[in-house]
């Protein structure tokens, strides 16, 4: 069932007279891969962080699953069923790959403050941290140190967090940056595996990934939108040509 | 365990280390039996520094809060006891202890709620201005003690043990001590440890994924106050006396320094950091005169220049220093 799960309507960020995202509307789908795309400095990651409450716009509202979440802290977001994913590694080093999925997942748990109980004898908290790690391909690198691990399986152990909390919309800013060919590959047929459960913005670089799975594409210069369609209509799309994909290609 | 680890911190103590431990726990228990009465009540002082020094740790090592105001909780306890405690005859431990810790704990859910909103740096500095205007406050007023501080003239009465009894009051605080371990090595491992870990690794990123890091920092700053209050009260019941003093600036300090020698993050190390403290004070400002120079005057000097070293050569402190020549002993075994 096709349903909005995250709409932002005129959302505005503007750092002193720089708006560095200027007026922007979009819709996630549920069921539907919503790619952004955009030079170095069209405020792709600072929407992200608008829309997930890391940073507070200068004006226009945000909701999820139907709730005005404007202004939220992102803790109450992420609560509410939103799941992000960071441009730059975001993630616990010094703890195993384990850890950090299973402490993801504890963000969902009631017993959360429970203080005599060890954290590893729940078993709601455990399982769903071992669907994420299992989903990602991660499950053979569990015990070891996250600092330890490859660039590209810190990525996907990026992603496997943001899954152990069951987030019903998913944003992945360059979820693919840095990974090998084989793991970007993995990464792909995942997020198309994802996509049925959840609305997802995909923010990235990576033309062919983005052609594969976007069904809706937004192109940003300079924090505003100069396209948002149809992959096909986009790529037709004479200013697009001229402002981005031209330049690259 | 499988809820991995860290190595940095040695959150995981190694067999050989536990064992150590457990040793350390049986000689201290036969302490009263071997040493005189003076001795086993500085051992017994020690071990009130030890839970001091392990409450901070909550905050320092685990949660990743330097409180330089910790003493504040500690001396609160201390002068409950001293206001609970009428003139001319003994209160109830019953009451009394629970009102202490009460009282320190609720003085760090107030203080709390303003300080752990701050990071790093500020948070050093707020935590030790709201110390400072504690200490103040009752250094200042003749109403509470002022700068001479008041007696406690009678130990907390038990009803069946009597902790007038030098052994009994020795035996009363090396079972808290271990008591407070057991129950903060638990809830190292337990969805709350776990979260506060999380907090001082990546607080951000605990945000993102749905964690309200303000409860969870609020909660462990109140507990730490609790527990410092623990050892508050003991102190005040130990030594018959509270003065200002005991929320200080350098009481504070020392417990930094404390954790900090012994190895942070695991509990273990902030009681041998305490031990090893008050153990080399004692030695530094025992040291001798030497052509006209007393060295012993200079005892904080000698202490500085000791932490500076073990903090440059073992970044886990004592504890850190016991586990790796243990294992080195394991290796040589297997060799």
């Amino acid at each position: 069932m096709p349903e909005v799960l995250l709409s932002a309507r005129g959302l505005t960020k503007r750092f002193g007279g720089l708006a560095a995202v200027d007026d922007v509307s979009l819709d996630l789908w549920r069921d539907r891969i919503h790619a952004v795309i955009g030079p170095n400095g069209a405020g792709k990651s600072t929407l992200t962080n608008l829309l997930s409450g890391d940073l507070p716009p200068t004006s226009g509202r945000v909701s999820l699953c139907g709730q005005d979440i404007t202004g939220w802290s992102p803790e109450r977001i992420s609560r509410g069923g939103l799941g992000r994913s960071y441009q730059k590694t975001n993630i616990f080093l010094p703890f195993t790959v384990w850890e950090n999925t299973r402490l993801a997942a504890q963000s969902r748990a009631p017993h959360a403050m429970r203080w005599l109980q060890t954290a590893a004898s729940f078993k709601d908290a455990r399982e769903r941290a071992e669907r994420a790690l299992e989903a990602i391909g991660l499950t053979h690198r569990r015990d070891v140190a996250a600092a330890t691990i490859s660039h590209g399986e810190q990525r996907q152990l990026e992603i496997a967090m943001t899954l152990a909390t069951e987030p019903s919309v998913l944003l992945l800013d360059e979820p693919l940056a840095g990974m090998g060919a084989g793991e970007a590959e993995r990464m792909v047929e995942l997020l198309q595996r994802l996509k049925a459960e959840h609305a997802m913005l995909l923010v990235e670089h990576d033309m062919d990934a983005v052609f594969a799975l976007a069904d809706h594409l937004t192109v940003m210069v300079n924090g505003q939108v100069i396209a948002s369609a149809e992959p096909g209509a986009v790529r037709a799309d004479a200013k697009v040509q001229a402002a981005y994909l031209g330049e690259a290609h | 365990m499988s809820a991995g680890a860290p190595s940095t911190r040695m959150e995981l103590l190694p067999k050989s280390v536990q064992l150590s431990l457990w040793m350390g726990v049986a000689a201290l228990a036969a302490v009263p039996f071997v040493t005189s009465e003076f001795h086993s009540s500085m051992v017994a002082k020690m071990m009130i520094l030890g839970i001091f020094a392990m409450s901070l740790d909550l905050l320092q090592g685990v949660t990743g809060l330097v409180s330089l105001g910790h003493a504040a909780y500690f001396g609160i306890a201390g002068y409950a006891l001293a206001f609970l405690t009428p003139q001319g005859e003994s209160v109830s431990l019953w009451w009394t202890l629970p009102a202490a810790v009460a009282a320190a704990a609720l003085t760090g859910l107030l203080i709390g709620f303003f300080v752990v909103r701050t990071h790093g740096i500020y948070f050093i500095m707020v935590t030790m201005a709201f110390a400072q205007m504690l200490f103040y406050l009752f250094f200042d007023n003749k109403a509470l003690g002022g700068s001479d501080g008041i007696y406690i003239n009678f130990k907390p009465n038990a009803g069946f043990f009597d902790l007038e009894n030098k052994r009994v009051f020795y035996y009363f605080t090396l079972a808290t001590m271990v008591l407070c371990y057991l129950f903060l090595r638990r809830l190292l491992w337990s969805p709350f440890g776990r979260a506060l870990a999380g907090i001082r690794v990546n607080e951000h990123r605990m945000r993102a994924l749905g964690f309200g890091t303000f409860g969870y920092k609020l909660a462990a700053f109140t507990l730490a106050a609790a527990l410092a209050g623990l050892a508050g009260y003991l102190w005040g019941a130990q030594t018959g006396f509270v003065n200002p003093e005991l929320m200080g600036f350098h009481m504070s300090a020392h417990a930094i320094m404390m954790v900090i020698l012994g190895g942070m993050g695991n509990f273990a190390g902030a009681i041998l950091g305490a031990f090893a403290f008050e153990y080399l004070l004692h030695l530094a400002k025992d040291l001798p005169t030497v052509g006209g120079f007393h060295i012993g005057k200079h005892w904080q000097l000698w202490m500085g220049i000791f932490i500076v070293l073990i903090v440059a050569f073992a970044p886990r402190g004592l504890l850190g220093l016991i586990g790796r020549l243990s294992r080195r002993g394991q290796e040589d075994e297997h060799a």
